[in-house]
């Protein structure tokens, strides 16, 4: 039994002691760690330097310095944050703010009280991890940096007891994991609100991949370097092949002379229409954050996702700039006449051209028509052109100057698809076919573990499509004239050995296969499930559990209900009585013993030892005398002589229960 | 013994703040379309509501009993005594009590253990000192929730006079045949009484029971060794109660340090000679309870 000695009254709580000092700061120092490299250079030193300070303070007993002094490196960190921010409200702006304050507040944290406000920052710094990074390698580091801030609180408020640090650790542990079946059911049914409720003011996705609005010589072999994630798509019947995988995104109308761009504003005024020649198929896509409004579906879409338009040229336009990762269902037809009832304003613009640009490719495109009876034989021709002259696939091509069209159409012959997207529709147009220029993606690779596709920047791809009487827009792929794998087998099958080299760098390498494939598919049910639940995911999932269709006040009711009862389980299981060590066992035999002579007539008497009531029940019942005498001399070995094993006790209690009076 | 009734529970300053820190994490995470940051939020939520059980739990069916508490002197301080006793598997942390204004020390209970708990509380009146309604409390174990229960100790401390700390005050002579000041010497026998506990057996009269008496003790008159009476009414008229006390307090140290058998009498109430560190006892508890 410990001795408590009396004490005085505490009013604050004794001051922190090295041990507890160390606990704050490596807790702290844990969540704030991967903020290291994100923040300006003078962050990270400077806090460390400031927690080394407060652990050597700790460490020699000194004294903490005066709140004064404090003052004038508050003005100047916040004057620093402002510097090197621009503001101090921003994502990286507030989160320096955060890390230096806290750090500053080291130096007057005396007290376990003061000690606890910073672990609550603390928790609020973990948050402010998943502003950069929500990955799963994030999330587990973070649960680690959760589990140190709760097991930092707890030691705060354990008491005295010694061999703190494993026990500390251990109901840290038993608290985040009885909090996981509630966090669960929150995270399923707490009714999902689309953000933003205020302005985003960070593109997240950081420098954004991905396909932009326009198209100028070598925008997309840059791309091409990239195995980042474009999206990811799951087809509700078998993918199409590879060949027919063009995924379609900014469609580009105007050309300067070098650069395509887009039609951001949508002078065509052509209704969109198509006859679809074959079934509809139906998928759903998970766009990857690009920070762009286009999202992107397989030639020709012809419904649009929630929350985005159709164009008249079939991009899916959403409202706000894609800056999480979002997942629409679709539908596209693969074999289609679109607009054949082309508008003359749209046709004329499908027609324009900078005037004195490229007159080489003019004269080009003048001889084509003058050779050819139709659009379609111009078409023909200009892709025979590209097949039967010396045309280079390469990801490395060569500068093209003021005229690049000329240059790369006489000159260089040597290009990306954009180069060629970018000819052939200038040709077109010169030579009075109507075309445009489609960007995107083309391919995409099965997951086999998850039946996903998974469309890489890698896969980034132009083409051009040019309007023909009686089949509207059709689809033209120069590139596949020069270099058919690209479009049967990808990228790197296109390439000539030494660039594919790059490319294989980090991809085909067979060995590494299935370790990409099961990280790829761990990644994109993470995305599907954890990063993607949002208000339409939802809703599916409701619905699975029968709660199809949902409102607002029925989710809620559900809440409340499931929350209740697992906190009433909860409550049971916490709640319940822990049972005293178990009882002696050679004591509550014994006891059984004398309930069963009690029923039989005979009760022990309170000054009766076990032997002499033993010789009494024997004298009055000699068929049990043995049975009797042979119990009681066991209980009396076991209890009060030396006799003291397991084997001994368990014969007693089996004696016990054979007697039968 | 606190079972479901008798605990309170409530936030505590730091569960407010955490719960402000919950609901700016909450908006923060719609806003931002943090999914992880939801998790993270309902993750901590619901700590916080587990961690409501856990401090409960850490103070349900604790047992308090009480030990015996030494009396001690007015102006000096009591100290109770308190057993804390867990009889459940399942140890108990960061136990305090409160008691007035004296907090214990914080306190872990082990499983299957008792501890004892010392309070020392101010006495500075004599009399019958109780600690009153105390506090058992805990915070354990994030220290976002506060819990505790209300116990009354049947506990009580005996709180003697002070006494006078003057040089030593003469004691009251010791006179023989005194109707004041009644000796029991043992030189000239002067008659029967009857036996009382605590007579010396050679002095019970063997003969008048071997008549068949009930035991008498004989008495006798003497000068040698006188009984001394610490009388009330010999004090002066001009003290008051609480000095007459103080001052009686004071000849019952001084008495009870030496070898005579002293008696004390009061108004009211008498405390029969006899010698010794029990005696001395015996009259400053009377002193202690006089008048109330």
């Amino acid at each position: 039994m410990a001795r408590i000695q009396p004490a005085t009254a505490i009013a604050a709580g004794p001051a922190l002691s090295l041990p507890d000092v160390s606990w704050l700061l490596v807790s702290l120092a844990l969540v704030a760690a991967p903020h290291a490299l994100r923040l300006p250079l003078w962050i990270a030193p400077l806090a460390a330097a400031l927690a080394f300070w407060r652990w050597h303070i700790a460490h020699r007993g000194l004294a903490l310095p005066r709140k004064l002094a404090l003052v004038p490196l508050v003005v100047a960190v916040t004057a620093s944050v402002y510097l090197s921010h621009g503001d101090l409200l921003g994502r990286d702006a507030g989160v320096s703010l955060l890390v230096m304050m806290l750090a500053l507040k080291l130096l007057e944290t005396t007290r376990p009280r003061d000690a606890m406000l910073m672990l609550l920052f603390g928790y609020f710094l973990v948050i402010t991890n998943f502003l950069y990074s929500e990955s799963v390698s994030t999330a587990l580091y973070m649960l680690l940096g959760v589990v140190a801030i709760t097991a930092t609180m707890i030691n705060f408020h354990h008491g005295p007891s010694p061999a703190a640090l494993r026990n500390t650790l251990r109901i840290a542990l038993l608290l985040v994991a009885q909090a996981a079946p509630l966090m669960l059911v929150l995270f399923i049914l707490f009714p999902r609100v689309q953000g933003p409720l205020w302005g985003v003011q960070y593109d997240k996705s950081g420098g954004s991949t991905g396909l932009s609005d326009t198209m100028a010589p070598g925008s997309m072999s840059q791309l091409s370097l990239s195995r980042a994630t474009a999206f990811r798509a799951k087809f509700e019947t078998a993918p199409p092949a590879q060949y027919a995988l063009y995924w379609r995104g900014p469609v580009l109308w105007d050309f300067d002379g070098r650069t395509w761009s887009g039609n951001a504003r949508q002078e065509s005024v052509a209704d969109r229409s198509y006859v679809a020649k074959s079934v509809p198929l139906r998928y759903a896509v998970t766009l990857e954050p690009h920070g762009k409004t286009s999202m992107l579906a397989l030639d020709l879409p012809i419904e649009r996702p929630r929350d985005s338009k159709l164009t008249p040229d079939f991009q899916i336009i959403a409202s706000a700039p894609v800056t999480t990762r979002m997942r629409y269902e679709m539908a596209s037809v693969l074999d289609y006449h679109a607009n054949v009832d082309a508008s003359d304003d749209e046709l004329r613009r499908a027609l324009r051209l900078p005037d004195n640009s490229n007159p080489r490719a003019r004269a080009l495109a003048k001889t084509l028509r003058s050779d050819s009876d139709s659009d379609r034989d111009i078409v023909d021709a200009a892709l025979a052109l590209f097949r039967q002259q010396p045309f280079f696939y390469t990801l490395s091509p060569p500068l093209l100057g003021a005229q690049a069209v000329d240059e790369f159409l006489f000159d260089k012959r040597r290009g990306f698809c954009e180069h060629y997207a970018s000819s052939f529709t200038f040709l077109m147009r010169a030579a009075g076919v109507p075309a445009r220029v489609v960007t995107g993606y083309q391919g995409g690779e099965i997951n086999p573990l998850d039946d996903y596709m998974v469309v890489r920047q890698a896969d980034a791809h132009a083409w051009a499509e040019v309007w023909l009487l009686d089949r509207g827009w059709v689809r033209i792929d120069p590139t596949a004239a020069v270099a058919p794998s690209r479009v049967e087998q990808g990228v790197t099958a296109a390439l000539p050995a030494e660039e594919a080299f790059v490319l294989a760098n980090f991809s085909e390498q067979n060995w590494l296969r299935p370790a990409r494939l099961t990280w790829d598919a761990a990644a994109n049910s993470w995305n599907q499930w954890v990063l993607g639940y949002d208000p339409s995911r939802q809703l599916q999932v409701l619905s699975n559990i029968g709660l199809r269709g949902a409102s607002w006040r029925t989710m809620a009711v559900v809440l409340i209900v499931v929350v209740s009862i697992i906190v009433l389980a909860m409550a049971a299981m916490l709640l319940r009585q822990h049972r005293a060590a178990p009882r002696d066992p050679v004591v509550s035999a014994y006891r059984t013993f004398c309930a069963k002579l009690a029923k039989g007539g005979f009760s022990r008497q309170p000054a009766e030892g076990p032997r002499d009531f033993a010789a009494r029940v024997a004298e009055a019942k000699p068929e049990h005398a043995a049975a009797i005498a042979a119990i009681s001399r066991l209980y009396i070995d076991l209890r009060y002589g030396v006799l003291a094993e397991r084997a001994a006790a368990e014969r007693l209690a089996r004696l016990v229960k054979q007697l039968k009076i | 013994m606190f079972g479901w009734q008798e605990i309170f529970i409530l936030p505590t300053g730091h569960g407010f703040l955490f719960g402000v820190i919950l609901l700016l994490m909450l908006t923060g995470s719609v806003n931002y379309d943090l999914s992880l940051g939801l998790v993270l939020t309902f993750l901590l939520g619901a700590m916080g509501v587990v961690s409501i059980f856990h401090t409960y739990r850490n103070l349900a069916r604790l047992r308090i009993s009480v030990r015996r508490n030494p009396p001690v002197f007015a102006g000096g301080q009591a100290i109770f005594t308190l057993k804390v006793e867990n009889a459940e598997n399942l140890p108990r942390y960061n136990v305090t009590i409160h008691c007035g204004r004296q907090t214990s020390a914080p306190f872990d209970v082990p499983a299957l253990g008792a501890v004892d708990i010392q309070l020392a509380v101010p006495a500075p009146r004599r009399g019958v000192l109780k600690p009153g309604r105390c506090k058992l409390g805990t915070r354990f174990p994030l220290g976002l929730f506060k819990a505790w229960a209300y116990l009354i100790p049947d506990s009580y401390c005996l709180i003697y006079p002070n006494p006078e700390c003057e040089i030593r005050r003469p004691l009251p002579r010791a006179e023989a045949g005194d109707s004041i000041a009644r000796a029991s010497g043992n030189d000239d026998f002067a008659g029967l009484r009857s036996y009382q506990r605590g007579d010396a057996l050679r002095h019970v009269a063997w003969k008048a029971v071997a008549r068949g008496h009930p035991l008498m003790t004989k008495q006798f008159d003497g000068n040698a060794d006188l009984s001394i009476w610490l009388d009330w009414d010999e004090l002066p008229a001009s003290m008051d109660t609480e000095a007459r006390l103080s001052r009686l307090a004071r000849w019952v140290l001084d008495a009870g340090s030496g070898q005579k058998s002293f008696g004390l009498r009061l108004p009211g109430q008498t405390v029969p000679p006899a010698t010794g560190a029990v005696q001395q006892q015996r009259c400053l508890s009377a002193l202690a309870r006089f008048g109330l």
